[in-house]
């Protein structure tokens, strides 16, 4: 679940801007406010790309990034 | 460039769009709605009969996902604005790197250079999903600009805002400031994998960093090819974290 991006129902104000940009199709709006995720859909993604973060009017949904140092 | 009025009871078997790009403009009457012309920032504060009065100059426009609806250089047909989705506004270097200048969004106008003065679109326009657009030709503007004072003074105050926007992104490319401090932020908050550093969003990177969420984005873009950041699903790993302190400012 820590791997999921987040959201915040309470700004979220059901635009659905979110779901049209979403690349993988796993952002669905139920009763106007992004709630559901397909879980499956987004863990196929291999890499986030964070255009839903990106086009949110209200930052009600966010990608965060663990930074970690590579060890050689 | 030809026009043709298409009857509501024919729309269906008329493609909207034969050729993407380079199609002739389409009107029809029925597509483009009063109330959806209420949501443009250009047309703010006016009445219904005043809206009623513009939408016969404007037409309706549909974009699938991913499609480049303008290409930076090519003659300019109109000024559109975005009734639903959202449109990425970039420019394409000579080396085919990618600068996205702005997102326009439902309510915003794409392309007003041309628009109003005519000469080529300034950058290029994808839709980032499926879009639907309302557009106005130049010669139609002039006419809307003279007649409504109000819409004058809306495209001041967008044109404005633009303008400020556009002139704190040059300063951000134009210093390499932001790449430094991306870099910085990075190094500050990078854990060990166990998860006890806080995770940041490009959001929170961006309000660190005193730049845009965009500016964010194409600065880990850079660092990623410059070799110091791999990008993962959900991490950033540091992968030269020399080279990161370095581009940082970081002195040892």
């Amino acid at each position: 679940m820590a791997e999921m991006l987040i959201i915040d129902r309470e700004k979220c104000n059901g635009c659905g801007l979110c779901v049209s940009v979403c690349t993988c199709k796993s952002l669905v709006l139920v009763n106007n406010v992004v709630t559901v995720i397909k879980k499956k859909e987004c863990h196929q993604c291999t890499r986030w790309c964070t255009r839903c973060e990106e086009v949110c009017p209200t930052g009600a949904i966010l990608c965060p990034f663990e930074i970690v140092i590579e060890e050689h | 460039m030809t026009y043709s009025r298409v009857a509501p009871e024919n729309r269906h078997s008329v493609p909207l769009l034969p050729n993407p790009g380079e199609a002739d403009i389409i009107l029809d009457d029925m597509a483009v709605q009063v109330e959806l012309l209420k949501s443009i920032t250009y047309f703010s504060g006016l009445s219904l009969a005043e809206l009623n009065s513009i939408r016969k100059f404007t037409f309706e426009k549909t974009v699938a996902g991913g499609e480049i609806m303008l290409f930076e250089g090519e003659p300019a047909k109109a000024l559109y604005f975005v009734i639903s989705g959202v449109v990425k506004v970039f420019k394409t270097s000579a080396d085919g790197k990618e600068q996205v200048l702005y997102l326009t969004r439902p309510g915003d106008s794409l392309n007003e250079v041309p628009g109003f003065e005519g000469g080529p679109n300034l950058a290029s326009a994808r839709a980032m999903g499926a879009v639907v657009l309302y557009g106005i030709r130049k010669s139609d503007l002039e006419v809307i600009l003279r007649d409504y004072p109000q819409v004058t003074l809306n495209v001041i105050q967008v044109l404005s805002q633009r303008v400020e926007h556009l002139v704190s992104l040059v300063e951000d490319l134009s210093f390499r400031h932001v790449t430094s401090r991306v870099a910085k932020i990075l190094l500050e908050y990078a854990g060990d994998g166990t998860g006890q550093r806080p995770r940041l969003t490009q959001q929170e990177m961006a309000a660190m960093a005193g730049t845009a969420r965009e500016m964010v984005g194409r600065s880990l873009k850079t660092l990623e090819e410059e070799g110091t950041i791999r990008l993962e699903r959900h991490r950033v790993v540091i992968t030269d974290k020399e080279a990161l302190r370095e581009m940082a400012g970081v002195v040892t």
